[in-house]
C-alpha cells in the first residue's frame, strides 16, 4: 500500500547512541533514520528500549553517547520544552493527560508554545488576546472533528474511559501541528473497534497533513499495516531495520520474539 | 427549569468563551454587583461594614492569590501572611516616603513588590514539591515576618512598632486613616478587589492559565507539550504573590488602620489556606465562598445563640469555630477537594434538569 507515497528526506537522525541509568544499560549504539512523512514503527520485547528510545529523541533522557540531528541540524544539550519548540510531539504509554481539564482545554494546552500574548493583554482579556484564544479555538475545533470527539469537548478527561483519553492525548499532541510524533503504544490496551478508529486517525494524520510518525508498537498486524519502515530493538540493541515484509521474515526478530536465549 | 441551558445556543466560540455563557448566570453576577456597589453602601451599618464586609473582600483577595497558587498551578504556600507583610509594608513605607501619591498606584506597587518576594521564595519550587515545598515557604513566612519586625526603618523607627495607615483622599473623599468613613474604604477596596478577581478570571482562562493547571496536573507531560515549568511556577508565585501583597496592603489602610508584624503570623497564613481548601481549590468563585464562609462562621456562632436566648461563653465559641473548621477541613480534603464551589456548581446541574431527574 505504500509504494506511491511521497516520502523524502531524513528528517530524523539518531546515531550511535548509548543511553544507561547507573549499570542498567537502556540503548547500546543504536542508530536510525526516519525520514520526512514517512511512519516509522519502533519493535521490540518489554524492556528493550522503545520509550527510553523515545525519550532520548524529545530530550527527556540524554544519553551518554551519540548524536541526534533533526531536521538537518545537529541538535546540543537537549530539553523536552525546547524539542517541542523545534516540532517534536508525542504521546505516553501510560496517558499523560491533565486530569483536571476538560478535553477542550487538554488540546489547547498543545497550542501553548503558538500563544504569544503577554499576560497584560491576558489580564484584560481584551482585543489580542481573545483574538489569539478565538483563532486557536478554532483550530483546536478541526481537531476535535477529525478525532470525533465532539460529545466531550467540555468533560474533564478524568472521568473519560481510557479508549477516549488516549485519543484526547493523540489531540493534544496533534494540536502543536508537530513535524514529528512520536507515539508510544497509542493503541495498548484498547479493544478491536478503538483499534481500528486508532489506526484511521494515524493514518489520516500522515495523510492529511504529511506528519512524521514514530511509532511503538506490540501489535504485529497493526505495525504491517501501518509503517513505511521499522526498526526492531533488543535488549538495547538494533537487531533489524527495513520495510516491514523484510523485518518479519529477519531470523534474528523471530528469535529475538519467540525468547530464544542470547549468547 | 429554573437553570437552563436548553435553549440558549451558542452559535459563536466568542459566545462559548464569555465569562458567563449561561444567561442565569450573568443576572446573578449582576444582581451581586448592583448589592456590592448600590444596596450594600446604602444600607450597611458601620459596624457590618467594619467587622464583615470589608475584611471578607480582602480575605477574598488573599484567598485567590493563594488559589492561583496552590488551586491552579498545584505549589502549596503556608508563606500567605509573609507575602501579605510585604504588601502592608511597602504601602507604609510608600505613602509615608511619597505622600502625594496615588492609593491605587500604592496598591499595585505593594502588589508588584510581594511579586518580587514571591518569585525569590518560589525558586525552590523547582526543585521540591508537596511537603518539602510547604515547609520552604513556611521559612518565607518565618523569615519575613522576623525581618518586618527586626528592621526598624520598615516601621519608620517608631517605637511602638506598629505602622499605621496616614489620612490619604482620592476624588475628595478621604479613604485611608482615622478620618476615612467606612464607606469610603470599602468602596475602595471593593472597586480593587472586583477588577483584580475580573483580572484573576481572565488570566485563569488563558494560556497562562492552561499552562499553571498542566504544571498541576502533570509536570512532565506539561514540559513535553512546551510549557516551561520555570515560567509556569514562577508565574504563578508572582501573580499570586501579587494578589496577597495588595491584599495586605488593603489590610493595613482599609481595614485595620494601624497594625503590628504579629498581625500578619501564620495563623494568617492558614486562615487563608482554610478558606481556598472550604471554597474550593483551583476556583475564582470558591475563594469569594471560602473567604464569605469563614468570616461568617465566628459571627454566626457569637450572634445565633443569642438570637435563640442563650448565651455561649466566648471561649466555647471559639472552641465550636476550631471544631468546624477542622471538621470542614477534612471533610473537603478528602472527599471534594474542589470545596463548596463544586457543591454550589453540582447544585446548578441538578436544577438545570429539575424536576426531572434524568
Ligand atoms: N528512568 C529509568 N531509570 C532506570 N532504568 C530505566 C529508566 N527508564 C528505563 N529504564 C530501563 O531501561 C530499559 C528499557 O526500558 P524501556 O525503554 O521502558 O523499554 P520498552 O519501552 O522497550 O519496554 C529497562 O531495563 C528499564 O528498566
Ligand atoms: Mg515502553
Amino acid at each position: 500500500m505504500n509504494e506511491t507515497r511521497n516520502i523524502g528526506d531524513t528528517l530524523l537522525k539518531v546515531d550511535n547512541i548509548s543511553l544507561s541509568f547507573g549499570g542498567v544499560k537502556a540503548i547500546t549504539g543504536v542508530s536510525l533514520e526516519i525520514r520526512e512523512r514517512e511512519i516509522c514503527a519502533i519493535i521490540g520485547p518489554n524492556g528493550a528500549g522503545k520509550t527510553s528510545m523515545l525519550n532520548v529523541i524529545n530530550g527527556f533522557y540524554h544519553p551518554q553517547e551519540g548524536t541526534i540531528t533533526f531536521g538537518g541540524e545537529v541538535r546540543k544539550q537537549m530539553r523536552p520544552h525546547l524539542a517541542a519548540a523545534g516540532g517534536i510531539a508525542r504521546t505516553f504509554q501510560n496517558v499523560a493527560l491533565f486530569t483536571g481539564m476538560s478535553t477542550l482545554d487538554n488540546i489547547m494546552t498543545g497550542r501553548n508554545l503558538k500563544m504569544k500574548k503577554n499576560f497584560l493583554w491576558q489580564a484584560l482579556n481584551i482585543g489580542p488576546a481573545r483574538k489569539e484564544e478565538l483563532e486557536h479555538r478554532e483550530f483546536v475545533e478541526h481537531i476535535i472533528d477529525f478525532l470525533e470527539i465532539e460529545a466531550i469537548r467540555k468533560t474533564p478527561v478524568g472521568r473519560l474511559p481510557y479508549g477516549l483519553q488516549k485519543r484526547v492525548e493523540l489531540g493534544r499532541a496533534l494540536a502543536a501541528e508537530p513535524k514529528l510524533l512520536l507515539l508510544d503504544e497509542p493503541m495498548a490496551g484498547m479493544n478491536v473497534e478503538e483499534k481500528e478508529d486508532m489506526c484511521r486517525f494515524i493514518l489520516d494524520t500522515n495523510d492529511e497533513f504529511g506528519t512524521t510518525i514514530g511509532l511503538i508498537e506490540h501489535d504485529m498486524g497493526v505495525v504491517m499495516d501501518l509503517s513505511d519502515h521499522v526498526v526492531v530493538l533488543d535488549h538495547g540493541e538494533k537487531i533489524a531495520d527495513g520495510v516491514p515484509d523484510v523485518v518479519r521474515a529477519d531470523q534474528n526478530v523471530i528469535d529475538a520474539y519467540l525468547g530464544v536465549a542470547h549468547d | 427549569m429554573l437553570y437552563r441551558e436548553s435553549g440558549q445556543y451558542k452559535t459563536s466560540y466568542t459566545d462559548d468563551q464569555a465569562i458567563f455563557p449561561l444567561k442565569q448566570d450573568r443576572w446573578l453576577m449582576a444582581i451581586a454587583l448592583v448589592i456590592a456597589f448600590v444596596v450594600i453602601p446604602l444600607t450597611s451599618s458601620e459596624y457590618m461594614l467594619e467587622a464583615v464586609i470589608i475584611p471578607f473582600l480582602i480575605f477574598a483577595l488573599a484567598a485567590i492569590g493563594l488559589n492561583l497558587l496552590a488551586g491552579y498551578c498545584g505549589q502549596i504556600s503556608l508563606g500567605t501572611g509573609g507575602f501579605m507583610a510585604v504588601g502592608g509594608y511597602t504601602a507604609y513605607k510608600l505613602t509615608t516616603s511619597l505622600p502625594d501619591m496615588n492609593m491605587i498606584i500604592v496598591f499595585l506597587l505593594s502588589g508588584v513588590a510581594a511579586a518580587f518576594v514571591g518569585i525569590m521564595f518560589g525558586i525552590p519550587s523547582l526543585r521540591i514539591k508537596g511537603f518539602y515545598l510547604a515547609v520552604a515557604t513556611l521559612a518565607a513566612q518565618f523569615f519575613l515576618q522576623w525581618l518586618f519586625n527586626k528592621v526598624e526603618w520598615f516601621y519608620n523607627y517608631n517605637p511602638s512598632g506598629t505602622i499605621t495607615a496616614p489620612p490619604r483622599e482620592m476624588f475628595g473623599f478621604v479613604v485611608t486613616g482615622p478620618h476615612a468613613t467606612a464607606e469610603a474604604r470599602y468602596m475602595i477596596t471593593l472597586v480593587v478587589v472586583a477588577v483584580l478577581a475580573l483580572v484573576a478570571k481572565n488570566l485563569t482562562r488563558g494560556h497562562i492559565g492552561r499552562s499553571w493547571m498542566a504544571i498541576r496536573d502533570m509536570d512532565i507531560a506539561a514540559e513535553i507539550i512546551g510549557i516551561r515549568p520555570l515560567h509556569a511556577k514562577l508565574s504563578a508565585f508572582a501573580i499570586s504573590s501579587f494578589y496577597c501583597g495588595v491584599a495586605g496592603s488593603l489590610f493595613v489602610f482599609t481595614w485595620l488602620g494601624s497594625v503590628e508584624t504579629e498581625a500578619f503570623n501564620i495563623n494568617l497564613s492558614f486562615q487563608v489556606l482554610f478558606m481556598v481548601i472550604i471554597g474550593g481549590l483551583g476556583s475564582i468563585l470558591g475563594s469569594f465562598i471560602g473567604a464569605a464562609f469563614i468570616t461568617a462562621v465566628p459571627i454566626l456562632l457569637t450572634n445565633a445563640p443569642q438570637f435563640f436566648g442563650f448565651n455561649l461563653p466566648i471561649d466555647l465559641q471559639k472552641h465550636f469555630e476550631v471544631m468546624i473548621f477542622g471538621v470542614l477541613i477534612i471533610f473537603f480534603v478528602i472527599v471534594e477537594p474542589h470545596g463548596l464551589a463544586r457543591l454550589w456548581q453540582i447544585t446548578k446541574e441538578k436544577l438545570r434538569l429539575w424536576p426531572f431527574p434524568y
